[in-house]
């Protein structure tokens, strides 16, 4: 689609443009040079700061950090997919007794921070601060999770129902057989979008003292003073991007393949009322 | 229930903080977004870019660490605040303005070739096409998912509260650990009056969305 925006460029916009490109590198350059030099004037580069990665202590509670970031991550995911499509068939189900209830609930998860739902488990049922970490995760994103699937299952072509109560399946079987595991395909591409947004909310767990990377890094700078604070953070920020950037692009990948192989391809149903962003 | 009626300016308080923190924020965001969204599809390779790594790597980001940057680590560095509103805002707006920048390219993508070559035809240079043909249509059709990332923007505003920030969830925290009788309706009437603005703008999203369906 870029390329339509503009005509092919000729000598002149090519030189233009190259000129521009030049420029910016430049701009950004100096902005790099320029935020460099005002962190080496702070001490930032110092060798001794950097010295803290030479201690054993500090990989292992990186390593700690990533561990706990990672196991309430999986945890949550595991417990919440299941529920998530529980919530999702009462959420289409065809009782109003199931149904609307199930809607006020989805309504209310969705609209909710995570953040307050951690905190709610912790401070309300006394628990320890991984069980609230989880809860939180599993309450929001099952809820995520069952929008996604009911957005697949209605992208889903009418016929696939109807063929299946034709042939005499009840309807709810008709939607574990038939339907669910069509949606599922579908949406796989969210659903691992899904996974990345839970993953990054796991860092979440800083604020309710959930020794997972950040709160590692917090704890490290406090126990060693707080000029390691910057070389700290850095590495433990390049680390949790890194993670988080190696599931993206593996949902990425998931999209590419599914949409050459699935039946009917992967479905890009904008799914309502799920927010884009978290 | 009483907790709440009886701390209720401290409740009313924290709510329009978190208004405050929402509504600076997404305008900032909305502006920078679509800027980032205007150079992702410019003949400039160097803009393209810039906007495709800072995208890339803020979306990757959580927003956590971009607070603990905004609000920890750059205090440290020298740039200090006079209030943290400042760092939360700052947070906040680098953190969103990725998503919308996303949203706006595709909506950018979504309006029909035929509009761009058009333009082009009659002799429009790309900041005309773009400004005055391609954006327009653009953003109409991506006001939905505009305000479902605004909601999003307003739930994210929470974690403020973890960094000094007296919004909604700061109110929460401090109002709890004053009332620890009553933890659970301090909490509810945090949430309720969470629910006060994304719930509205949910289905405001989904009006909008169903206007815009039928118009195109």
């Amino acid at each position: 689609m870029s390329s339509v925006l503009y005509d092919v460029p000729g000598p002149k916009a090519r030189r233009v443009s190259l000129i521009g490109s030049i420029i910016g590198v430049i701009v950004i350059g100096g902005l790099l040079v320029l935020a460099v030099v005002t962190l080496a004037q702070q001490g930032i580069f110092d060798p001794k700061r950097w010295a803290v990665f030479q201690l054993p202590e500090v990989w292992a509670l990186i390593a700690a950090g990533i561990g706990a970031t990672l196991a309430a991550a999986a945890v949550s995911a595991v417990i919440a997919f299941p529920l998530g499509l529980l919530l999702c068939l009462m959420r289409i189900s065809d009782n109003a007794w199931i149904r609307v209830p199930t809607r006020i609930v989805l309504e209310f998860l969705r609209g909710m921070p995570v953040v307050l739902m951690m905190l709610f488990v912790l401070l309300v049922f006394a628990t320890s601060s991984f069980i609230a970490v989880v809860a939180g995760l599993v309450l929001y994103n099952s809820a995520i999770f069952a929008e996604i699937i009911r957005a697949g299952v209605q992208s889903l072509p009418k016929g696939q129902r109807e063929a299946g109560l034709a042939i005499g399946l009840t309807s709810f079987q008709c939607r574990l057989t038939i339907e669910l595991p069509q949606a599922i395909r579908r949406m796989l591409p969210s659903l691992v979008a899904q996974l990345v947004v839970l993953l990054k909310d796991t860092s979440l767990g800083y604020i309710v003292a959930y020794g997972e990377l950040l709160r590692a890094v917090q704890v490290m700078a406090d126990f060693l003073g707080p000029q390691y604070l910057f070389p700290v953070f850095f590495v433990a920020a390049a680390i949790y991007i890194a993670i988080d950037l190696a599931v993206s692009r593996l949902a990425i990948w998931l999209e590419r393949r599914g949409s050459k192989r699935a039946a009917g391809g992967v479905a890009h149903v904008p799914v309502a009322g799920i927010p884009a962003a978290k | 229930m009483d907790v709440i009626i009886e701390n209720l300016p401290q409740y009313w308080d924290g709510f329009l903080r978190t208004l405050f923190l929402s509504l600076i924020s997404g305008i900032i965001a909305l502006v920078f977004g679509t800027i980032l969204a205007a150079a992702r599809v410019s003949p400039v390779a160097a803009l393209r870019g810039f906007s495709m790594t800072y995208v890339e790597i803020v979306r990757n980001t959580p927003l956590t660490i971009a607070f603990f940057f905004a609000a920890v680590v750059l205090p440290r560095l020298g740039v200090t605040f006079q209030q943290f509103e400042v760092a939360a805002i700052i947070a906040l707006s680098a953190y969103t303005s990725a998503f919308i920048a996303e949203a706006v390219r595709s909506g950018v993508n979504s309006v029909p070739v035929g509009q761009a070559e058009a333009a082009r035809s009659i002799g429009m240079q790309f900041t005309q096409v773009l400004s005055l043909i391609i954006l327009p249509q653009a953003l109409r059709t991506v006001i939905p998912p505009l305000i479902n990332i605004l909601i999003a923007l307003v739930k994210n505003s929470s974690v403020a509260g973890a960094f000094y920030v007296l919004e909604l969830f700061g109110q929460g925290k401090q109002l709890a650990n004053a009332n620890g009788d009553a933890v659970m309706w301090v909490l509810v009437g945090i949430a309720f009056f969470y629910l006060l603005i994304t719930i509205p703008l949910g289905y405001l999203a989904s009006v909008v969305e169903r206007k815009v369906a039928i118009a195109r």
